[in-house]
């Protein structure tokens, strides 16, 4: 087994399609990221010790077990996890973990959902019982739900409030900055063959589409569906012992970083997205060394227009308050000086939940390979991905081209 | 509809319980203090004026909910923040904005079969004087 401390590498990766598969099941899916991430790595799944399996709604049928009796049944350490949004990004740091702890050498995180066409996501009712009487229940002593009668708790207007509130301390956002960062990502999802759609759009056809959460209107959304990706990690001493080829292809994980949100004062009555991602960036950059002008590409967490635009800030991608400016000036198109979501980012390319966060990291990884084909940001050595589940979790992970 | 909201009487406002270590402030029944870890927690009554942090117009919303509405994040003065709608306002970009002054306001959310009425707190504009 590797030494603590050791280096961490991603071997091998690959997703599926995004999009919607209702004659395949999520296993289905899974087994396809997870055979093609372990062909592109030059190893079998008798290499791996152990397997980190991501899949938020059926979180509770152990998953991980499901695919290994699909695809190989050694016996080794499978976690399970479930963490929001941040569910793939989790299933990779169970691995980056297990090798750091010096008991594994190469392990495969894999992430998953299936979640067909879902509608909007959030606080759900109750179904009404016969005769109706008011019971105050729960920790507010709620007799309705409180979803459109005190304020919404669905997704697209809990990160459209996110990105108003951001636009209330700093000026300089407004209905179209929010909507540039739709623009963008559909833009970018026409080079990607993987994303779920692949619609350039105007920027008059995205604000007339039609309002589900002002500002976010439906081009300013992410789609739910289906899909998967896997990434195989090994040790630095263990990728020594391998050939040539795939330690040309290797790919150094600088960063792996996990976080919650701390106590906020507003965070009580609206998520707070920004404390934890500023955190985990920070701790992301000093960890690896690598400043934010560093990096050639980033996929980030956008699950909505809004979210995108001030994550821009809380990852210090642009100076302080300016991140209205950033979008406005183009810089984070694939052309611009930090390309964001060169995929087409979760609005465009899909957010099939847990495969999210190991997608963001096949995506950076295929760059930093010099193989993302006609989306290939040129020259890319250096790329961070980012996802942020509400409740709330972040997952921040440095990828570096280097020599191993 | 909700025991953070007391009706007084005439005068309706929100109550919230108060960490003693930290001054945090929550709407939900606690089993210690999300920010300082003690458990010792007094009532604290909140103010009804207060402003617009954030807000979104839900034009996509729940079954049975009306649409479209608006959602707001509002800082109360004196101290404390809460999600409500914002009532007797057009819920349109024209006619709400950023920082607009409100206060607390109550009405009718629904009614049970035994005529027992649910009563919410939503946010009116106010003319800032």
């Amino acid at each position: 087994m590797g030494d603590v401390g050791d280096e961490v590498w991603v071997l091998g990766a690959s997703m599926t399609k995004f999009g919607r598969f209702p004659d395949r099941d999520v296993i289905d899916l899974g087994s396809e990221a997870a055979l093609a991430a372990l062909a592109d790595g030059g190893v079998t799944i008798h290499d791996m010790d152990v397997l980190g399996a991501g899949c938020l709604f059926q979180s509770d049928q152990g998953m991980g077990q499901q695919l290994q009796k699909q695809i190989g049944q050694t016996g080794i350490p499978v976690y399970n996890v479930a963490n929001a949004c941040a569910t793939g990004a989790t299933a990779i740091r169970t691995v980056y973990l297990s090798i750091k702890a010096g008991e594994a050498d190469m392990g495969l995180a894999v992430g998953m959902e299936q979640m067909g066409k879902a509608g909007l996501l959030g606080g759900a009712g109750k179904a009404r019982s016969e005769k109706h009487v008011f019971e105050p229940s729960g920790r507010y002593g709620s007799v309705l739900s409180a979803e459109g009668r005190l304020g919404t708790g669905l997704m697209p207007g809990v990160f459209a409030q996110a990105g108003m509130e951001y636009a209330y301390e700093h000026g300089g956002v407004g209905f179209e900055e929010f909507a540039r960062v739709a623009e963008k990502n559909h833009a970018h999802s026409t080079l990607n063959p993987l994303a779920q759609y692949q619609k350039r759009f105007s920027l008059d056809e995205i604000m007339n589409a039609d309002m589900m959460a002002y500002p976010n209107t439906l081009l300013m959304c992410c789609p739910t569906g289906d899909g998967a990706a896997a990434v195989v990690v090994v040790s630095g001493e263990r990728l020594r012992t391998l050939s040539d080829e795939q330690r040309a292809r290797a790919i150094r994980m600088s960063a792996s970083v996990l976080t919650t949100d701390p106590w906020t004062e507003t965070a009580q009555v609206q998520p707070d997205v920004n404390t934890l991602t500023r955190n985990a960036a920070d701790a992301a950059y000093e960890t690896s060394g690598v400043d934010p002008a560093d990096l050639d590409l980033v996929e980030l967490h956008d699950c909505f227009a809004t979210a995108e635009l001030v994550h821009y800030d809380n990852l210090r991608l642009c100076e302080p308050g300016e991140a209205g400016k950033f979008i406005a000036d183009g810089r984070p198109w694939r052309d611009g000086d930090i390309p964001v979501n060169a995929s087409g980012g979760l609005i465009s390319k899909g957010h099939p939940i847990g495969a999210t966060g190991v997608a963001n990291v096949y995506e950076v990884t295929t760059h930093l390979r010099g193989e993302a084909g006609d989306r290939q940001i040129e020259g890319a050595t250096v790329g961070l991905t980012h996802v942020i589940g509400l409740g709330s979790a972040c997952g921040v992970h440095v990828l570096e081209r280097a020599t191993a | 509809m909700v025991d953070y909201l007391e009706l007084d009487d005439g005068s309706p406002h929100l109550v919230a319980w108060e960490a003693v270590d930290s001054g945090a402030l929550y709407f939900d029944r606690r089993n210690a203090d999300a920010k300082s870890g003690g458990t010792e927690f007094r009532r604290r009554r909140l103010g009804i004026d207060g402003t617009v942090r954030s807000f979104t117009i839900v034009h996509r919303a729940a079954p049975g909910v009306a649409t479209p509405y608006v959602s707001a994040i509002v800082d109360l003065d004196g101290g404390g923040h809460v999600k409500g709608n914002l009532v007797d306002v057009e819920p349109d970009p024209d006619h709400v904005s950023l920082g607009m002054r409100v206060r607390l306001t109550t009405f009718v959310a629904g009614t049970d079969d035994e005529g027992t009425e649910a009563i919410a707190f939503g946010f009116a504009p106010v003319e800032d004087t």
